[in-house]
């Protein structure tokens, strides 16, 4: 068992499913399970690809179609 | 918290949608197979960013809403005798039954207790030797390496005053049956992340050309769910049909193996029913015969018992993404959370209950949807 900060909240959950989890890791939990290490180096790449994508965007110049009005929430 | 706020980001989410917005030359179905991407999608209102041409679907995702009535209606008469203490993840207690619910047993009498996880109810065994101690055990492959444990710790520990209804149901023979019914509209699928976690997404590439639909393995955050409708859409725009990881922060290809072990160990592949869906063939887990004596349903004497579903709710087409939930002329009158007719209203994962929380006092939203 280890102890998992939710957000500020410490709850036990069982690690037996991640063996290789270290202190200061982050996991996903469910129903009293860690289930999968989170992988930084993953998480990041999103935003890679988004700056990617604008930087693509400033040099195709204004091809594109008008953005959605709606902002998200 | 990091690795959430920084997938709620608007900006970001924007430049997604913008994307999406360019790719996208005509209308296209896509299934969220996940209650919870439903979720996120309606509270985050992800839908009304993407062009209006294309149609997110929800999907059957939601393990207490495909719970079959008569798992139910089991659990109602196990819960009702008197020298069992019946253990359920909180979400269940809501759900309508024939006749009842268990928070109703509960009122009159029935030692029904929310525990968080399926190893509090090994622990309740341990405590109370005299007392039956029952869980209820439903989901998907997300919730089954907890009860697999939980059972195996039970028979480890040599416990014989604990057993499981055990109604856990599994996401690809789902994708199948959807696929293989002539009514079906879907193009693409966001499969679930989380149970790509455990499981993997090896299962996935023969759906994918059989049917030839692109299948991504999708997060939860909302950036997460445009990247996930990104792919499948650049997918589809260009004729293709594989199977991709957008998860790859938490999802491997061959998933959690240690997990996958205990599974195997614990469980059975069986015939599974659906609620308001029918039997799916290969479609759910039992337990292994090397486990049947904490099989509840054998130890209570209920294998047998068989109960037909209702008409009046219409939470089969919803969970099959045939109708929207604002769409059954029970929604937001005859059936609500506080009085549900199914228990796509009553779980934090059914499509009715997400778009009756975010959505009700905004009907015009609900319709842009459909």
């Amino acid at each position: 068992m280890g102890k998992i900060n939710f957000g500020g909240i410490l709850k036990e959950a069982s690690l037996a499913y991640v063996p290789e989890v270290k202190v200061g890791d982050y996991v996903i939990v469910h129903v009293g399970f860690a289930l999968s290490r989170v992988d930084e180096e993953e998480a990041h790449k999103v935003f890679g690809y988004l700056k990617e994508m604008e930087e693509l965007a400033e040099l195709e110049d204004n091809e594109t179609k008008p953005p959605p009005h709606r902002d998200p929430p | 918290m990091k690795y959430l706020d920084e997938y709620r980001d608007g900006g970001q989410a924007q430049q997604l949608a913008l994307e999406i917005h360019r790719l996208t030359t005509r209308p296209w179905n896509i299934m969220e197979v996940c209650g919870g991407q439903t979720h996120a999608i309606v509270k985050f209102g992800i839908d009304e960013l993407l062009p209006k041409f294309i149609t997110l679907i929800h999907g059957p995702g939601c393990p207490v809403c495909v719970t079959p009535l008569e798992m139910i209606d089991k659990a109602l008469e196990i819960a009702a005798r008197p020298n069992v203490i019946f253990s359920s993840f909180g979400d269940m207690l809501r759900v309508p039954g024939s006749t009842t619910d268990l928070l109703s047993v509960k009122a009159t009498g029935g030692d029904v207790r929310i525990v968080y996880s399926p190893l509090d109810a090994v622990k309740l065994a341990e405590q109370n030797p005299a007392k039956e101690i029952v869980f209820f055990g439903i989901g998907f492959e997300t919730t089954a390496p907890a009860t697999a444990m939980a059972v195996y710790q039970a028979a480890q520990k040599g416990l014989k005053n604990f057993s499981m209804l055990i109604s856990h149901v599994l996401v690809p023979p789902a994708i199948e049956a959807l696929m293989s019914s002539p009514k079906c509209k879907v193009q693409g699928f966001l499969a679930a992340g989380h149970v790509c976690a455990v499981m993997g997404y090896t299962e996935y590439p023969p759906l994918a050309a059989k049917y030839h639909v692109p299948i991504v393995v999708t997060g939860f955050e909302p950036l997460d769910i445009l990247q996930g409708v990104l792919m499948v859409v650049q997918q589809l725009e260009s004729g293709r049909a594989e199977v991709e990881n957008q998860y790859t922060r938490a999802v491997h290809r061959e998933g959690n193996q240690p997990a996958q072990e205990i599974m195997r160990k614990v469980f059975k592949v069986v015939a599974r029913k659906w609620r308001g869906v029918g039997e799916i063939p290969q479609s759910g887990l039992g337990l292994n015969d090397a486990y049947a004596a904490f099989d509840a349903e054998k130890k209570f004497g209920l294998a047998d018992h068989h109960v037909d579903e209702p008409a009046e709710c219409l939470s089969g087409l919803v969970l099959q993404g045939q109708i929207k939930p604002h769409e059954c002329p029970a929604f937001g009158t005859k059936c609500t959370p506080e009085h549900p007719l199914g228990a796509t209203m009553v779980s934090s994962e059914g499509a009715c209950a997400a778009y009756y929380r975010y959505r009700r006092q905004t009907p015009e939203a609900a319709v842009k949807t459909a």
